[in-house]
């Protein structure tokens, strides 16, 4: 349901007013959550105002404020604007010591539960699950978990769902799958046809992929593993505390939090309600 | 040191009746000794904040916090994301993600596309900046082998910030402060050694 939020504009003591890109970019925000539902308002500005006038190029849109006039009525257009809000980067095994600090740290622990509920949340085109899954299948644990991979963009659902990822970049995964402390040939997991390589539909038996929103939605399962990298940069710190909130409730006792490799509890009111357990691979604990 | 006349009455043009909160720098190839010459000079009550752009050939983890904290008067820290700026502290952007400062003069992480083959962009870095402090911003851009701070110090320019570009004589490699020369008027062209004046300078008439 739409809350009534004060249309405040953002202003510093030295700044004589907010701009009036400031202005649309805030009231852009606005209407997107009140005609889709979905919550930009907390996202950190910088990088959001990037993406929109990037957008704006893109849509041949002279202002923000027309590019909210062709929103609000054009549903096809704000899936379009929606591709530009939210940021698909993502690689296989991304920063290969985190994925062997998870396989040598995390996953003995997790080993001891009967069965284990692991979430990873913005999981954008869903690299990082099939590594996770890949990872589980070769410490023997992906039989007996449940992956939940939430997303707000549909479009990057879909993508995640197929499991068909360029070939191009399959050097690169390679290599990360190799440092991460991978046990067998990466080739291994997928086919390559053409010019995708179509990873192991067993892979993905056991994951469930699902729309949920950080920004306005609530936990949906108790987990021992949640994975959220390289999303929280995207968020304000008010944001950012509503999503650590969410983890921290959905985590069982003693559960992990894997982080990106620059992000950090260090300016959340949740920073004392977990532990480090491999402060450099950013892999936390709840106490 | 070698400050001309003719650059110190330049710099005394571009500042007087200024005031500024913070320095952002932009350097790629031959960044390095470039910046140990400009932060190593600077006193220990130094006050204002520097945030920098150093482009590193590929993306390691950068150790440059380290380096500088050991050749430096005042505080050099990594940037975090969310962190607020602190006075006294020269920041550097992190490696492989871009660096913007936010409104509310916190620092925040990126990792959209690579501008000009780099992440960290010294443009993001600097057109952020420019928004957020307007004309107390002063933006250097000093040698490099690519086009990466051009765009930033425009960007600077046209919010009334201070824009200031290595001699392109005597920069390791000329092409960046050449490329931003050419972009924009800059208010100040100079060496190192009056840059780095300049920069106490600037530091003096703001605190």
């Amino acid at each position: 349901m739409p809350t009534e939020k004060p249309l405040s504009v953002p202003t510093h003591a030295g700044d004589a007013q907010a701009s009036s890109v400031a202005i649309e970019l805030r009231l852009l925000m606005e209407a997107i959550y009140l005609r889709y539902s979905y919550d930009f308002r907390d996202y950190a500005g910088a990088s959001q105002k990037r993406r929109v006038l990037h957008a704006l190029s893109q849509f041949d849109c002279p202002t923000i404020s027309e590019l909210q006039s062709r929103i609000l009525h054009d549903p096809a257009m704000f899936t379009q604007l929606l591709q530009y809000l939210t940021i698909p980067v993502s690689e296989m095994f991304r920063d290969p010591t985190f994925f062997l600090a998870l396989r040598e740290q995390v996953i003995p622990r997790l080993a001891t539960y009967p069965s284990i509920k692991i979430w990873i949340a913005g999981c954008s085109t869903g690299e990082e699950v099939y590594s996770l899954a890949i990872l589980l299948r070769e410490e023997g644990l992906l039989d007996r978990s449940l992956i939940y991979a939430t997303d707000i963009n549909p479009t990057s659902l879909d993508k995640a769902r197929q499991g068909i990822f360029s070939l191009n970049s399959i050097k690169g995964h390679t290599l990360n799958y190799q440092k991460a402390g991978g046990k067998k040939a990466f080739s291994d997991y997928y086919t390559a046809a053409y010019n995708a390589a179509v990873f192991d539909k067993t892979l993905r038996e056991n994951i469930t992929f699902a729309d949920h929103s950080l920004a306005t939605d609530s936990v949906f399962s108790e987990t021992q593993l949640v994975l959220c990298r390289n999303v929280l940069i995207y968020f304000n710190k008010a944001l950012q505390d509503r999503a650590f909130g969410l983890f921290h409730e959905s985590l069982s006792h003693r559960g992990f939090l894997g982080l990106g490799s620059k992000e950090s509890l260090d300016f959340s009111s949740y920073a004392s309600r977990f532990e480090a357990l491999d402060k450099p691979e950013r892999i936390f604990r709840k106490r | 040191m070698s400050v001309s006349a003719d650059s110190l009455d330049s710099i005394m043009a571009a500042t007087a009746e200024r005031r500024f909160e913070a320095i952002v720098i932009g350097a790629s190839a031959g960044g390095v000794n470039a910046l140990l010459g400009l932060l190593s000079a600077l006193p220990d009550n130094f006050r204002l904040p520097i945030v920098a752009v150093l482009h590193l050939p590929d993306d390691r983890e950068s150790r440059l916090a380290e380096i500088f904290q050991h050749r430096s008067a005042i505080a050099v820290r990594e940037a975090a994301d969310k962190a607020a700026i602190e006075p006294a502290t020269i920041y550097f952007a992190g490696a492989g993600y871009h660096l913007s400062i936010e409104n509310d003069r916190s620092f925040s992480l990126s990792g959209e596309e690579p501008v000009h083959f780099s992440r960290p962009s010294i443009d993001i870095l600097m057109e952020s900046a420019a928004d957020v402090y307007g004309e107390a911003l002063a933006g250097i851009l000093l040698t490099g082998a690519n086009y990466d701070g051009a765009s930033g110090l425009a960007k600077i320019r046209e919010k009334g910030g201070l824009t200031v570009v290595q001699d392109p004589d005597e920069a390791q490699v000329a092409t960046m402060p050449e490329a931003a020369i050419k972009k924009l008027q800059p208010d100040l062209i100079l060496r190192l050694d009056a840059i780095r004046n300049l920069i106490i300078q600037l530091d003096e008439i703001s605190c």
